[in-house]
């Protein structure tokens, strides 16, 4: 690990403050990623400007319906808390499906949003990323791809985005509060991750001196009725090889809303329209998830190892679908 | 149970066994509270810090390494390199006269040469006032290579394999009959092609040292599984007699034989010792210990099976293809099972290997028998299915009365009594043969069986045994604990021999400095020793009689040894109750603080002496007997019909491990080897890029061991029947259970799924 320096920010201003002056500077939230990273040498900021004491630490209703999450709220206490659970469960699943309980304890809303790929040669400083060092070249194609992307891939980067979080996120429309000196901004959560294209350095919207201070959901009834369904390589500790957000209403047997989101397949969190268009006003039936699913699925490209990942994530959300109409939102 | 206070004084007088008993292990507290100190734990208030630098080439030269901003990070005080290292010798020539010439993972003599021999070997050490230093100045020392040809995909090499000679331990191959003809004339017949991943040990424990030299002498902190094979193989390496090289071990954090060899990383620590005058510490990091520390070989398999209509079998052929490095690595005994489990006719196996430019392979639990017993005990079950039979009844109508392959003798055998008690305990008359025909909600249920296999063995040992006057006894042999027991089952057998409590034995262990012990592996620590040590209780018990026969005051006075036994703290005259003495009553009589005695040798020529007995009557043992562990597994599976994932749940397994020592400690043993199996059956696989040999999972994040989620409950038993040719007719329990574990998995997802995967490891896109 490079030799850094550490500052501590007690509230917003001073992190904003730290960020535009302390060049190379990162945030640390939890720090379950930038650590490891850091460990690696793959980040090597000069400063830390730890954000856990700011205060936004908080879960709140807001006045039209939505909810507030601070962004230092803690993985853990995101997914136990009761508005979450009762009102949007496939978040609180999603949650509850990722890492290990030690993690989530750590983990911050903020510094989910912003973890960076699985991708095995990202990791790796012996191989051509990138990610890591623009026009090196990308050592994952034609190499182990079981964890890359079917959706949104590029010939410079097919790397996935591994959060669980952020699927149901998507899902539900929610809406990524950012800081900076400049003021505030609001991204809506599809529009926060970015494709690779040429860039796959590029990762976000956000800007290297913007703080997330909070992600707001909507006021959203769907999402009463919404799962989350991970398929991993073992029951748990595992990163999603494909997972599903959904959300279901039917009204006299056809699907009157519906929230539809994949992870696991892209290197954003995978807002499927698509399949939320054919599925809109259909009748709720297998026939229609099938139709809904190709629709989606329709433009994925398999990299060499993941050729199997289309047919899961096709069976996956229409299993969800299924098991959403027949039995709610049990996990 | 409580814990047992080790140093308590002796209990009430009793007379009841202690071996067998599910006691409390005697390092528990120690391990639970964090009191037990690891390798990389021993303080030195100048210690300094070690950091390795890997090539990143599969093979090669090195053509320059610049050390120089290495060298400016503050607190370095080496960067250690081919060019500035001081010279060691080469690892010695291998002989089985001196079992640790085995003890070199590989040949490479590191940082004495500029050549590279696969991806990961270490090119630079770098050694630093604070371990944060030593780390990021490693990554900072610049290599650059010329890269010659080099070949690493097994896969594509395979086809250039090359028989396995045989030498005195190990056979390569061996025939009965013509298996080939007799296949292709069989009514029915299956004939089929596995394929096994390289596997990663994973101990929670990474490699660690710690090494301090005090003149010409060291002291070496080292998790091992024979320390006396570091201790040779470093004095060897530095030119110095190995009585000057101490090696402390009592706590191994894990190991599954990834601690049996010499590797990188201790060799290293102390040379870095040597060249800074400093005490040194390595811990690997756990991608340390994936470039530095051999795995198990992949495997592809060949299993054809032969039978009349009734089941009965013609032919069994069973052949294999593992690799080795370049440069060091082992046969493995892929077919070591199909030589005694089945009463074939015609039997031919082989085993073939192939070179690669990787780190060497080296053991790993049940090194052959795991992945063996996959391919076979799968092909069984095929077989069964194509004969319409039970697999069960199968395996009972080939259940052989001697060892298949050359008629010698079974020392013990009770495959029969496992699978019956299991058929029991696990429900199999429930299962509807056909696939896919069981259901529990949307799950598909599947149930599975396949028997599990493993040579037993025995080595020397050396061991003293001290009573003292106040009834207390101290067992010393320099054996290996990685978690199994060791210490515990050792005081069980003592108490019982010298008739005192548990708690008034003492076990020392893990120190070069102490009678030579054996090496943890092939399952034979507990009977190696326990040969040694219940002989050294017989001699003390004689030693003490002597003492009370001479005195005209004792009951015991003109006894022999055959009158006279064990009990309640002392020696008591056997069937007369009461007639008799304590041994503090026997030692303070005869004036003497202490009474030991020892058996074995740790002088030079007592070394040779003994490991010349022991060989040849291991090879005279093994040209009477056939000694082995057995046992019958039984799993359920289900499978998500969705999405392929496989969950195990439930488990039954029953083994034939003869005498348990400790119910507790035994059955960990089993379950460990069963969870090991459920994690080589559906997850785990050491990813080596075919394109350049590099591994790329090395942590536990991709590495898939199973989780706590991935496991069911284990419902483990035994027969506890004594092998009558072993010590106390224990056979050693660390192993067996890893066998057949992953083809009653693969066979009950064939069950469940109408699947059949014959690729390891069985992840959820073999089955959409
Ligand atoms: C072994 C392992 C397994 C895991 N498995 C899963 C899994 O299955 N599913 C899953 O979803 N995740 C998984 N994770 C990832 C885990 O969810 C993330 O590491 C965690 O969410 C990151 O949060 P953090 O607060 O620790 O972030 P940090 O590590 O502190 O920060 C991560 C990044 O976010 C930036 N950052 C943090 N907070 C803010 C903010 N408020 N504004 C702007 N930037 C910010 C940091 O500068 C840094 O770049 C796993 C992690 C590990 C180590
Ligand atoms: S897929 Fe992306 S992250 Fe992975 S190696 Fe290629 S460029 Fe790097």
């Amino acid at each position: 690990m490079k030799a850094f320096s550490y500052v501590s920010a007690t509230d917003v201003a001073a992190a904003l403050r730290a960020i535009s002056t302390e060049p190379n500077a990162k945030f640390l939230g939890g720090g379950t990623n930038l650590v490891d990273l850091m460990r690696e040498e793959i980040e090597q900021p000069d400063t830390i400007i730890d954000i856990t004491r700011l205060p936004l630490s908080g879960i709140e209703e807001l006045p039209g319906g939505g909810v507030r999450i601070g962004a230092m709220v803690r993985n853990s206490h995101l997914a136990a808390h009761r508005l979450i659970r009762t009102r949007y469960p496939m978040l609180s699943q999603a949650v509850l499906t990722g890492a290990s309980a030690q993690l989530r304890n750590m983990a911050t809303v903020g510094g989910n949003l912003l973890q960076r790929t699985r991708c095995l040669y990202f990791y790796d400083g012996a191989a051509a990323c990138n990610k890591r060092e623009p026009g090196r070249g990308c050592d994952a194609i034609g190499g182990f791809t079981r964890n890359h992307a079917i959706l949104g891939a590029s010939e410079a980067c097919v790397a996935t985005h591994p959060s669980d979080m952020c699927v149901a996120l998507a899902a539900l429309d929610a809406t990524v509060v950012a800081e900076s000196v400049r003021g505030v901004r609001r991204i809506p959560m599809t529009e926060f991750h970015v494709l690779p294209g040429e860039t796959p350095d590029i990762e976000t919207t956000l800007a290297a001196d913007e703080l997330v201070t909070a992600v707001e959901l909507p006021d959203l009834p769907v999402a009463a009725t919404s799962a989350y369904r991970k398929v991993r390589d073992r029951a748990s500790y595992a990163f999603a090889l494909v997972s599903v957000a959904a959300a279901l209403e039917t009204s006299g047997g056809a699907v009157s809303a519906v929230r539809l989101a994949l992870g696991g397949v892209a290197a954003k969190p995978w807002r499927a329209y698509q399949a939320e268009q054919v599925l809109l006003g259909a009748p709720a039936t297998d026939e229609t998830f099938e139709r809904a699913a190709d629709a989606e699925l329709a433009p994925a490209v398999a990299q060499s190892q993941n050729a199997f990942k289309i047919e899961l994530a096709r069976r996956a959300i229409v299993a969800t679908l299924r098991r959403l109409l027949t039995e709610g939102s049990a996990a | 149970m409580t814990q047992a206070p080790v140093h308590s004084r002796p209990a009430p007088a009793t007379a009841e066994r202690i071996v067998g008993k599910p006691i409390d292990r005697v390092d528990g507290r120690a391990k639970t509270t964090g009191a037990a100190r690891y390798s990389a734990e021993y303080p030195y208030p100048d210690i300094a810090h070690a950091a390795l630098v890997h090539a990143t080439v599969s093979r090669g030269r090195i053509a320059g390494i610049d050390a120089a901003a290495a060298s400016a990070v503050p607190g370095v005080l080496a960067v250690i390199t081919h060019l500035n290292a001081p010279a060691m010798k080469p690892p010695p020539p291998v002989s089985m006269m001196n079992l640790s010439s085995l003890a070199s993972g590989t040949t490479v003599n590191y940082l004495n040469t500029d050549e590279v021999h696969w991806d990961g070997q270490p090119v630079a050490v770098v050694v630093a006032e604070t371990l944060e230093a030593a780390q990021r100045a490693a990554s900072l020392v610049e290599v650059t290579y010329e890269t010659l040809p080099a070949t690493f995909d097994f896969a594509a090499e395979e086809k250039n394999a090359k028989p396995q000679k045989s030498d005195l331990v190990q056979s390569g191959g061996a025939t009965k009959g013509d298996a080939e003809a007799a296949l292709a004339a069989a009514p029915v017949s299956v004939d089929l092609r596995f394929t096994t991943p390289p596997h990663n040990h994973n101990a929670l424990e990474p490699h660690a040292t710690t090494a301090a030299w005090d003149g010409d002498r060291v002291t070496v902190y080292d998790g091992a599984q024979n320390m006396y094979w570091v201790r040779d193989n470093l004095a060897l390496k530095f030119g110095i007699p190995a009585a000057n090289v101490r090696v402390i071990s009592p706590y191994v954090g894990g190991a599954f034989g990834g601690k049996t060899m010499v590797w990188a990383g201790t060799i290293l620590t102390v040379l870095a010792a040597r060249v800074t005058a400093r005490p040194v510490r390595l811990m690997l990091t756990r991608e340390g210990v994936y470039r530095t520390v051999g795995g198990r070989t992949p495997s592809t398999q060949r299993v054809a099976l032969g039978a009349e209509a009734d089941g009965r079998l013609t032919a069994l052929v069973h052949t294999s293809v593992t690799r080795l490095g370049r440069v060091g690595g082992g046969p493995e005994q892929v077919t070591s099972q199909s030589r005694h489990l089945y009463d074939a006719e015609n039997i031919l196996v082989q085993q073939n290997l192939v070179k690669l430019d990787l780190l060497p392979n080296t053991v790993m639990r049940a090194p052959g028998e795991s992945i063996g017993t996959f391919a076979l005990e799968s092909a069984i079950d095929e077989l069964a299915g194509e004969l319409g039979m039970d697999p069960i009844a199968l395996r009972m109508r080939n259940e052989p009365e001697r060892n298949p392959i050359d008629g010698k003798r079974f020392a013990h055998r009770m495959l029969r009594e496992a699978y019956a008690r299991g058929a029991e305990r696990f429900g199999w008359s429930e299962r509807t043969p056909e696939p896919g025909s069981m259901r529990d909600g949307r799950w598909l249920v599947g149930m599975g069986v396949a028997s599990a296999y493993h040579p037993s063995w025995q080595f020397a040992a050396n061991v003293t045994v001290r009573l003292s006057a106040d009834g207390t006894v101290v067992v010393r042999c320099g054996f290996h604990e990685m978690g199994m027991g060791g210490a515990t089952a050792q005081a069980q057998i003592a108490a019982d021999a010298l008739g005192v409590p548990f708690e008034a034995v003492r076990v020392e262990y893990g120190d070069t400095a102490l009678p030579t012990g054996p090496g943890a592996g092939g399952s034979g620590q507990t009977a190696s020793i326990a040969a040694s040590l219940v002989s050294a209780c017989d001699k003390l018990k004689r030693s003490v009689l002597a003492l009370a026969r001479r005195s005209g005051d004792s009951p015991l006075r003109g006894q022999r040894m055959t009158g006279v036994e064990a009990r309640d703290g002392g020696l008591y005259r056997t069937g007369r109750p009461g007639l008799g003495e304590t041994y503090a009553a026997i030692l303070t009589r005869a004036g003497r603080d202490s009474v030991e005695a020892r058996v074995g040798s740790d002088t030079r020529v007592g070394a040779i002496a003994g490991q010349v007995r022991f060989m040849s009557k291991l090879m005279l043992d093994r040209r009477r007997w056939v000694k082995a562990a057995s046992g019958a597994q039984f799993c359920e599976v289900r499978v998500d019909p969705d999405t392929g994932e496989v969950r195990v749940s439930r488990w039954v397994g029953v083994f034939d491990v003869g005498t348990v020592i400790n119910a507790k400690t035994t059955a960990g043993q089993l379950r460990g080897g069963i969870v090991m199996g459920v994690g080589m059956a559906l997850s785990e696989e050491t990813l080596v890029d075919p394109r350049n040999g590099r591994i790329m999972n090395p942590s536990l994040a991709e590495y898939h061991v199973p989780v706590h989620a991935d496991i069911p409950s284990i419902d483990v038993s035994w027969l506890d029947e004594p092998d009558p040719t072993m010590p106390l007719g224990l056979i050693g329990v660390g192993e067996v259970s890893i066998t057949g574990a992953a083809a009653a998995i693969a066979n009950a997802v064939h069950h469940a799924t109408g699947r059949r995967v014959r690729d390891l490891p069985i992840t959820l896109d073999r089955l959409l």
